[in-house]
This record gives C-alpha cells, sequence and structure tokens, in this order.
C-alpha cells in the first residue's frame, strides 16, 4: 500500500522537512504527496524525486492548516495509505495526533528512523534516550523529525497532480490572522550554518552580534531558551527541546551555557563551536573546538575574521 | 465556564535521567519526580482565569499511579478546587489517555481542557490533540495568549516563523507553550489549603476505558555520545579550524 505525506510549504516551495519527511516516506512505500493550498506548491512536490503522485486541493477551508478540517480530510482519505506522516513542524504536529486519534491509532511522533513498517525510533527524554517501539496499530500516523533523514533533491521528480477530495469543513475554529516574521536569513532547521546566543548577550540590543556574524556566513540565528525567556530573542528562534531541533553543519553556540534541553535540540549537528566566557559550561563538552572568551570581545574579531579570504 | 485541567507526573526536568542497563526503558526508581513543565503553565494559566472572573471551578486530573496525587495537590496548592486520580499503574500511552480525559469531560461538562503541550518524559505532543479529535472539539496548541472572546475564545498561537490567531469555539481544547504565563510557586498557607481539598480516585475501568497499549517497547537505548573537542587559544585559529580543518566555512 501506498504512503500519504502532508506537505509543509510557503505557497510555492515545498520545506526542507517535507522533503526529509519525503525521505523516510521512501522507506515505507509508494509516495503520495497532499498539498493543501497553492497550486505552485503542488507543482513544487510534484518535482519531488520519489513522488509518485500529488493530490492538491485550494479549497479554502484548508488554506491556513487548520487542525480539524485537515485532520477530517486526512481520515476521509486513509483508506488507501498504509501510513500518514509529516514533518514534526508546528502545522504536522498540530494535525497528525488529531488525524491518528480520529483513526483510532496511537501517533508516533518525531521519529528518527524507520526500522520496519511498524518499526521506529524516537528520541524520548529530550533526547537522552531513544526508544525503539513497535506499533500493533493497523495504519500508522507518524511525525518525522528532519534532522535525522537526509532530504530528497527539490528537483527531479514529475509526479501527476490529481484532485484531493474535499470534506465539510467542521467549522469550529476560525484563522484571524499571523504575524510571520518575513526574514532573508535561512529558515533554522533548514540551515547549513546555525549561529545562536544564549542568556550572555544580556539583551535583545546585544543580540545584533550574532544577526551580524550570521549574515556573514549566511546563516540562521538561533538562541537558547534562556535568551528566549529573558525575551532577547522571539520564541521561535529557540533551539533546544521545547523549541526547534536543527542539525546544520556548523553550529555556534555563543553565550550558551549548555543545558541539557538546549543539547537536545543541536547536539546532532556536525561540527559544533562554543564561546562562552566559563571554561566550566557544559557546552564545552559537546563542541568540536571552544573558545574560552567575553564574547562581546570575541565576537567582533571573529567577524571580521571570517570577512578576510 | 468551568476548567478542566490535566497534569501530569514526570521525571524532574533538572534530572539527568539514565537508561536502565537492560535497555527496557529509564531509571525512575528513587528519582525526583515533578508535575510536568507545561501542565505547570496549565495550571497557571487555569488559576489566571479564575481570578479574572472568566473561570469559575477548576478541576485538576491526573491518570497514572497513586502517587500522581502528589501533583493533582501540587495543582490545588496552585489554585486549583478540586482532583481527579485515575489510577493505573501500568503505561499510559496519550490516546488512552485522551479517551480517559473524555470520560471525565463527559462526566464534568468543563467548557475549556488545558493541557500542557507536551511531556517531558515521552515528548509525544499529542493528548490535547487526541482529545479535541474524541471530543470533536476544536483545538488551539501552543499557544501564548488565550482570552475570552463574543462566542468562545481568541488565541495566540506560536507556529514555525511567528505567530498565528485563532478564533475558537466553546467548548474547546487549548495546549500551552513556554510563553503563555510563569507559572507562581504555591504559599505554605495554600499548601496546608489544599490538603484539605478533595480528589476523587477512579480506575480506568470505571470510566469503561481500555488502556492497553498500542506501541510495545522494543528497546530504550543512549544516544551516541559526543566527544568533547579542543580548545582553541584564539579567534585566528578558530577560523583557521573551521576552513581548513573541519571545511564547513
Amino acid at each position: 500500500m501506498a504512503v500519504l505525506v502532508l506537505v509543509d510549504h510557503d505557497g510555492s516551495a515545498v520545506t526542507q522537512p517535507t522533503r526529509s519527511t519525503v525521505a523516510a516516506a521512501q522507506k515505507l512505500g509508494e509516495v503520495h504527496a497532499l498539498v493543501l493550498g497553492a497550486r505552485a506548491a503542488a507543482e513544487a512536490a510534484a518535482k519531488l524525486p520519489g513522488v509518485a503522485k500529488v493530490l492538491h486541493s485550494d479549497a479554502e477551508q484548508y488554506a491556513h492548516g487548520l487542525a480539524e478540517p485537515t485532520a477530517a480530510l486526512l481520515v476521509a482519505m486513509a483508506d488507501g495509505y498504509s501510513h500518514l506522516l509529516a514533518p514534526a513542524s508546528a502545522g504536522g504536529k498540530n494535525v497528525m495526533p488529531r488525524a491518528a486519534a480520529l483513526l483510532d491509532v496511537q501517533v508516533l511522533s518525531d521519529i528518527s528512523d524507520v526500522v520496519d513498517a511498524d518499526t521506529f525510533v524516537r528520541p524520548i527524554y529530550a533526547g537522552n534516550a531513544l526508544a525503539t517501539v513497535k506499533s500493533a496499530d493497523p495504519k500508522k500516523v507518524i511525525t518525522v523529525r528532519a534532522a535525522s533523514f537526509d532530504p530528497v533533491p527539490a528537483e527531479g521528480g514529475s509526479a501527476p497532480i490529481e484532485a484531493a477530495p474535499t470534506v465539510d469543513n467542521p467549522g469550529l475554529s476560525q484563522f484571524l490572522g499571523a504575524e510571520i516574521v518575513k526574514s532573508e536569513r535561512p529558515e533554522l532547521t533548514a540551515a547549513r550554518i546555525v549561529v545562536s546566543g544564549g542568556r550572555a548577550m544580556g539583551s535583545a540590543e546585544n543580540f545584533h552580534i550574532i544577526e551580524s556574524v550570521a549574515d556573514k556566513l549566511g546563516a540562521a540565528v538561533g538562541a537558547s531558551r534562556a535568551a528566549v525567556d529573558a525575551g532577547y530573542a522571539p520564541n521561535d528562534h529557540q533551539v533546544g527541546q521545547t523549541g526547534k531541533i536543527v542539525a546544520p553543519d556548523l553550529y555556534v553556540a555563543v553565550g550558551i551555557s549548555g543545558a541539557i534541553q538546549h543539547l537536545a535540540g543541536m547536539k546532532d549537528s556536525k561540527v559544533i563551536v562554543a564561546i562562552n566566557k566559563d571554561e566550566e559550561a557544559p557546552i564545552f563538552q559537546v563542541a568540536d573546538y571552544g573558545l574560552v572568551g567575553d564574547l562581546f570581545k570575541v565576537m567582533p574579531e571573529f567577524e571580521a575574521e571570517i570577512g578576510k579570504k | 465556564m468551568k476548567l478542566l485541567v490535566p497534569v501530569k507526573r514526570v521525571v524532574d526536568y533538572n534530572v539527568k535521567v539514565r537508561v536502565k542497563a537492560d535497555g527496557t526503558g529509564v531509571e525512575t526508581a528513587n528519582v525526583k519526580m515533578s508535575m510536568n513543565p507545561f501542565d505547570e503553565i496549565a495550571v497557571e494559566e487555569a488559576v489566571r482565569l479564575k481570578e479574572k472572573g472568566a473561570a469559575t471551578e477548576i478541576i485538576a486530573v491526573s491518570a497514572g499511579p497513586a502517587a500522581c496525587q502528589e501533583q493533582i495537590r501540587t495543582a490545588l496548592a496552585m489554585g486549583a478546587d478540586r482532583g481527579i486520580l485515575i489510577e493505573h499503574d501500568g503505561a499510559l500511552e496519550p490516546l488512552a489517555v485522551a479517551k480517559l480525559l473524555k470520560a471525565v469531560v463527559a462526566k464534568e461538562s468543563p467548557d475549556l481542557v488545558i493541557l500542557g503541550k507536551q511531556a517531558i518524559d515521552d515528548d509525544m505532543n499529542a493528548t490535547g490533540q487526541m482529545l479535541a479529535a474524541l471530543l470533536g472539539w476544536p483545538q488551539g496548541t501552543y499557544i501564548s495568549k488565550v482570552e475570552p472572546a463574543e462566542g468562545g475564545l481568541k488565541i495566540t498561537r506560536e507556529v514555525d516563523g511567528g505567530l498565528e490567531m485563532l478564533q475558537l469555539k466553546l467548548p474547546a481544547i487549548v495546549t500551552t507553550d513556554l510563553r503563555l504565563n510563569e507559572p507562581r510557586y504555591a504559599s505554605l498557607p495554600n499548601i496546608m489549603k489544599a490538603r484539605k481539598k478533595p480528589i476523587e480516585t477512579l480506575k480506568p475501568a470505571d470510566l469503561g476505558v481500555d488502556v492497553t497499549p498500542r506501541l510495545t517497547v522494543v528497546k530504550v537505548e543512549e544516544p551516541p555520545k559526543r566527544q568533547a573537542g579542543k580548545k582553541v587559544g584564539s579567534v585566528q585559529e578558530l577560523v583557521e579550524k573551521l576552513r581548513n580543518e573541519a571545511k564547513v566555512i
């Protein structure tokens, strides 16, 4: 039986976590992609290698990813599929457990590996343990930890696009608006380099030190929970167990002590750099390169040095 | 408005958990247990709604072993009015908990259920959404703001890249994110008072719910350990290493 992937997109491009989800889904069967919203996004999904068919609907009720109509649609489509997957994004995590409960199955959240059609690995306790679990449910509903799967390329396929069915909108919730920060910087979970600041930044104004280095490197900006709690950075910058899980090629932790909950969000990065004035900070235990020093002195030097060819 | 707030007993968030040597789970014997931090935020929000006059009664409910009474008492000390313990000694998955809570909702008829977005033990992030599904209620997950509004609730959600505002019909389910509030510490007089507040004890069978797990734990293991690397002496050395050794910039 085929497997269905619920696609996250920005109206035109498919997100990188979705491409990672397609990579995970390929291990389970023929992949069909469900795209709700703009036609351009369906066309982008049709180009993903490994996608055999795209199902598309631009019905108004799906326009804002509301959980109730989206889960109802997944349930209406579930008969033809052994597995329903979505990236473990804010959207996927909102919708998939709802669809799972309607199907009377236990959702498998945030999987980091596929062992076989019934068996999956998922981090528990903030990534301090990995549980391999086997599901006895007839159908699996899954969210995928994108950082654990290499994404399929954005181009290379040419799948047909068909219309997804329309189901009644339960009309329980209504979209009022959104405040989405438009940024030139890459998205945190997709960036090749991430520069993050912690509580030691001292203020929201001082965060420009991080932003400035990030821009030099073409990097995304992250923050520890402590920095978010202190109001230095917005919540969607948060890297950690309760924020975003990232695994870039290079992660630069600036003034971050390295609490367990932060490490959970970044320890799968390929190379970790820690800059901290406390040489006993736990972040140094996971860093490939550590530099002990005052960030307000080190960061301007770092920015100047990377500017040199 | 009557509020139901489920609270979960979990390993305290400051404890560094250890995987059991036999790979069956993590060590929970003789480990400090606490209320799940996101559930504390849920209790706090409920208490604030009551203090504002928007809520009339708060019921704290927990499912698990008898010791979950401690977490219910904490909720009562923070300001909940009464507790319900659904006593069960085996594993409870989010689907089973959602079914138990659905039965409690049928009994108590709350207008709003406030849950933590995620428990820090199994990290499932599912119970609220599953309960909303089973009840056919709207869900507002990962909220940073909730206010009663004409015809229901206005909520602000934390989503990728920013915030989203929704209107929910009541009855509804919401799940809390970090920035919703900062939970209070219970004062000693309130801890004393909480001892006198009633806790009703039920069993899953009393609610007619089958809680048999759907997942079997094949094994639990430690993630691969990262080795600490080296300290560099200067910014120049750091950039040189990143360029020529790690080749990441």
